[in-house]
Order: C-alpha cells, then structure tokens, then sequence
C-alpha cells in the first residue's frame, strides 16, 4: 500500500510489517480481538493500523472531527460520535457552540468502553446535535459515503457509518432519536443497533430529545453489534432512565428462522416514497428469510405511518428546544460578548447554532408556548400512546416486524439539504418504533445501483437477542459483502500479500 | 399562514435567539410549512387517550442516600469563557 502523508495522522504512522498486513476494510471486531489475545497483534499495532487508513481515505470521507494518535488500552479500537462526552478529548457534538469544549468526565458509555479495554480512536462527524439525516448539518463540514463520495452517509450519525464502512474503526456507537444509527447505517451498508430505550445509559451524551434518545452500536456483523451492545448496555445510576437487561446478551449463532413470525406492515406495500430498488431488495430478502423458515405475513401499523412523522417533529422538537437552553455562552463554549447578560445569551446562541439547531428550537419553543401546548405537544403525546398501542398488539401475533429502513439509498449531496421537510422524510420508516421505546436493527440487505439497502427489524421492548438471532441469520443468506464497491480492489490486493497475517 | 412573522420574533425573543431580519424571513416561511404538517396531529380525537411522556414504566428511580463527591471547582470552571475566582463573570444582569 503506498504510504501518503497526509493531514493530521501523518505524525502518527508507526508502520511495521505487521500493520502493513491489516485489512481494516475486512477485519471484524471478533476477528481483531482474536489477534491480540492471541498476542498476534500489540493494542498499539492494531490502532496505528486504523490511523494509516484514516489518514488514506478521511481526507475524502471526513468522518472523523479529531482522532487520538495513541491507544489508550490493551483492548481493540472504536469510534465514538461527537456527541459522547470524553475526558480530555474536546467533543462538539458536530456544533459551533461547542468548540473547545473538553469534558471533565467520561460519559458512562465511554467509560464502559474504556473498562473494556477499547481505545479510543477518535470522535466521528454529526449533524449539528444530532439533528439531520446526511451529516450535511455539522458545522464542520459533511461527511462522505464510502459506496460514493458524491452521496451522503445518512444522519445523523454518518461520521460513525462512513468510519466503519470505510475501514476507518472496527465498530463504533452512535445515538438515535429518531433514526440516527438505522438510517446512516443503511445507507453505509453497516450492521447498526437502536436499544430498547432505558437499556444504554446516556450520561454524558449531548441531549437532543430525552424521551427518544438511545446510544448504540455500529458495526460490520451483527454478532459484533451484539459484542458492543453487551459492553454498553445496563442500569447506571447516572442515568434514572436505565434498566437492567432482563436478560443476558446472547451472541447470536444460528442460521435457521424456523417457527419466526416477521410481520410486514401493509402500509409498505402503498407507500410511494421506496424506490423500487429499495423496495426489489427488501422483497428478496423476505424472500430469503422464508426459505429459513420464517412465516411471513402482513400485520397492520396504519397511524404510524400516518401519524408517526408530525408526532416525532413535534415532540422532538419541544424536547430539544429545553434541553439546548443550556448553551447560553456562561458556562461552556464559545461566548460573544454583549452589554448586557441576555444580549449575550442572545448573541452567542445566534452565533453558535446552525440552522437546523434553530429550526427545531423555533419549532419547540413554539410548540410548548402558552396557547399552543395542548393543541401541539399534548396532543402529539397522546398520538403516541396509540402509536404504541399499535406496535403491543402487532407483537401479540408477530415476533418481529420488517421493513426497509430508509425509503431511498444514499442521495447526492446538495439534494435535500435546502428542504427540511424533504430532510426529514428520510426517517419515515425509522421513527414510529423510536415513539414507541422499541429496539430495531439495520442489516444491509442488498444493492440498489451499487448502493446499500438496509432491512429494518424491529422488536418488543426488550426484544434484542430475538433481532440479532435473526439477523444474524439473515446476513448469512444475504452475504452482503460489506466493503464499498470501489474499494475492494485495494482491499484484495492487501489481503492477497498478507494472507499469512490474517 | 399557519404562523407570521410576529409570532415568529416572539418565539425567538422566548428562545434567546437574536435573528437577523434574513433569518426572521426564512424561518418564517419554513416553521410555516413545516406547522402545517405537523398539524395532522388535530385530526385525531384523542380526548379519552392518556399522554405517553416516557416509553419506560419506571417510576420512582432513587439514588443510594449515601454521600459521593462532585466536581471539583476548578473542573466545573474549566470549560467557562470568563472566571472570576470561583466564580463564573458575565455582563450585567440587570
């Protein structure tokens, strides 16, 4: 592989014969924990690996705001989004408000990792406090997708997906309100995991919607996705939200669906918005999971697809607009100064938020105003309570619901982002489990154009184990071949010279 | 219109944003839009529907009543543009 000097982690190459071997586009996190316990491969060799490719393909792709230069533990690298507070590495949560902002304290997630093991190898690009469905809202420019640097990673957490796509960090941890693991992972071609809410602590995680916001991981495989969740999960007095799971996180082996009941709602079949390329590879691998056994059948979810969308931007909103009152220039961040103290407050909001950080402070702001309260923010909680409803009776009959996860694959850049409607259309189908606390798992499912197209499964509360048994055994059948398209020559060849490494 | 432009700079005195008049305009437009979708909710009669605020039935989630410790001072300061002892400063309140 030739070596290029390139930005920030050109001071940090530390080569040797044996990274030169590693095939970060292929290597699974199991697969690189089995090379340092079986001492194959040093922590420190194993990071510096995943700095040569970040320093080779993130000029383009963007997907990290900052990388560490050394491993910090003996265990195997991650990713973390920028959302994640970590102690003494600054965190901005993809925001103007935020710059130079370094935490005292690790959030609880991140300090799991670190128990762990995991080193951190750097924080991954987001929208703006995690608002967005392309990266294109991060102050710091937009991430790229691996499949097509002209195509958008999704959002918000794209940085996450793009890295782990492009061979830039084995796995890594996201957030999602509202489909900010699913969608970028679909739209990557990543396996990626929104928990049951209440299973991952968020302390320490840069609060957009706090009825809604979960942490969770991202990755190639879903039994690595399950290796991360079984790291992160479980009560944390931090967080009064949290539980402990009511049972162990099993990593999934099996590659049968016998006796499976996979509820497809009827309402997919009308919906207009799924390209056909999307909707082909989705029907396929129904298709797939029939002939593992599974029974597949229509279930009915009719006020989540009417009603799930002005429900979360309702309730989104309202939640975000509290929780980014705290960015008002006193304690934390960036200041502009001004004669007097609300002046300032003013100014240095109106300075450090981008537009879409606005827009839903506007929107929520708006929607819990006196006046407005019931008709919007009462009303959309009430909305969803049926959306919930709903989901518990699907469950009644059905083990687990499918559907694609994002309507399209990855768009150009540019397409959506002068159009917030059209932005949030992306979430569609990702956003009513998020209502209702229910757990769904992205799994690549096919190409649409040379381009990702995500299987959404959705399960009960609790429903983990159930969704990595099946997808598992899904990604079997499917064989996606994770690694970009346009990558896979470079990748080859690496693996072809040191197949003696692996 | 489902909002104007009043409203529109009431709401943002209520959420300290300090808009420029461009701004002002655009959101205008786009919070008029987006009002109007979101609306769909009022289609519903949901009067005997209790709110769902939290989709987790926990309730009543304590702490241990044992003492820990807290940031320090200096740590809590950190991040703070101005400091004034262990204070943080701002400009004039009133």
């Amino acid at each position: 592989m030739p070596q290029r000097e390139r930005g920030i982690s050109s001071a940090f190459l530390r080569r040797s014969d044996m990274t030169d071997g590693i095939d970060t586009l292929r290597l699974t996190a199991e697969a690189a924990i089995g090379l340092v316990e079986r001492r194959e491969l040093s922590a420190g060799e194993l990071h510096a690996a995943y700095l040569d490719a970040i320093g080779e393909r993130d000029g383009e792709l963007n997907a990290y705001l900052r990388i560490v230069p050394t491993a910090d533990g003996h265990g195997i690298p991650i990713a973390l989004k920028d959302v994640i507070s970590t102690l003494g590495v600054e965190t901005t949560a993809g925001s103007r408000i935020l710059a130079g902002y370094v935490p005292v304290f690790d959030a609880t997630v991140a300090a799991r990792c670190r128990a762990a093991g995991l080193t951190l190898l750097g924080k991954t690009n987001t929208d703006e406090f995690a608002m967005g469905s392309s990266t294109e809202n991060s102050a710091y420019g937009p991430t790229r997708n691996p499949w097509d640097p002209a195509r958008v990673p999704g959002g918000s957490g794209g940085g996450t997906a793009a890295a782990v796509s492009g061979g830039l960090a084995p796995w890594g941890l996201g957030s999602d309100t509202g489909g900010s693991i699913k969608q970028p992972s679909a739209l990557c071609g990543n396996v990626g995991l929104r928990p049951t809410y209440g299973t991952v602590s968020r302390y320490g995680v840069v609060a957009f919607a706090s009825s809604l916001d979960q942490v969770g991981p991202v990755a190639k495989t879903v039994r690595d996705t399950a290796l991360l969740y079984s790291i992160i999960a479980g009560k944390d007095p931090a967080d009064s939200t949290t539980v402990e799971l009511p049972e162990p996180v099993a990593l999934p082996t099996g590659d049968r669906l016998d006796g499976v009941k996979i509820g497809v709602p009827g309402q997919v079949a009308a919906l207009t918005a799924i390209e056909p390329g999307v909707r082909a590879a989705f029907e396929r691998t129904l298709e797939l999971a029939r002939e593992l056994g599974a029974e597949v059948g229509e279930c009915d979810l009719p006020l989540s697809f009417d009603y799930g969308m002005p429900c979360y931007y309702l309730i989104a909103p309202a939640e975000a607009s509290s929780n980014l009152a705290r960015y008002d220039g006193v304690r934390f961040g960036p200041r502009v100064d001004g004669e007097s103290y609300r002046a300032m407050v003013e100014r240095t909001r109106d300075e450090g938020f981008g537009d879409e950080p606005k827009r839903r402070i506007m929107l929520g702001t708006y929607a819990l105003s006196a006046g407005y309260y019931d008709a919007y923010y009462g009303q959309a909680q009430k909305v969803r309570t049926l959306l919930v409803r709903e989901h518990a009776a699907v469950f009644e009959r059905f083990d687990l619901i499918a559907t694609p996860t994002s309507p399209t694959v990855a768009f150009p850049l540019g397409e959506r982002s002068t159009d917030p409607l059209a932005m949030y259309a992306c979430d569609l189908l990702t956003i009513p489990s998020c209502l209702a606390g229910l757990p769904g798992l992205n799994v690549p499912c096919g190409l649409s154009d040379g381009l990702p197209v995500g299987l959404q499964l959705i399960g009960p509360q609790f429903g983990e184990n159930a969704l990595f048994r099946a997808g598992h055994a899904l990604e079997g059948a499917i064989g996606f071949d994770t690694v970009p398209e346009r990558l896979r020559r470079t990748g080859e060849e690496c693996l072809d010279r040191n197949r003696g490494a692996r | 219109m489902a909002i104007t432009r009043e409203q529109v700079q009431h709401v943002a005195r209520l959420a300290r944003l300090d808009l420029g008049e461009g701004e002002l305009e655009r959101l205008t437009l786009e919070l008029d839009a987006i009002i109007d979708a979101v609306s769909k909710v009022a289609e519903l009669d949901l009067a005997d529907v209790p709110p769902t605020s939290h989709p987790l039935a926990v309730v009543n989630s304590w702490a241990d009543d044992v003492p820990h410790g807290s940031l320090p001072v200096d740590e809590a300061l950190a991040n703070a543009p101005a400091r004034e002892g262990n204070l943080v400063r701002v400009p004039p309140t009133v």
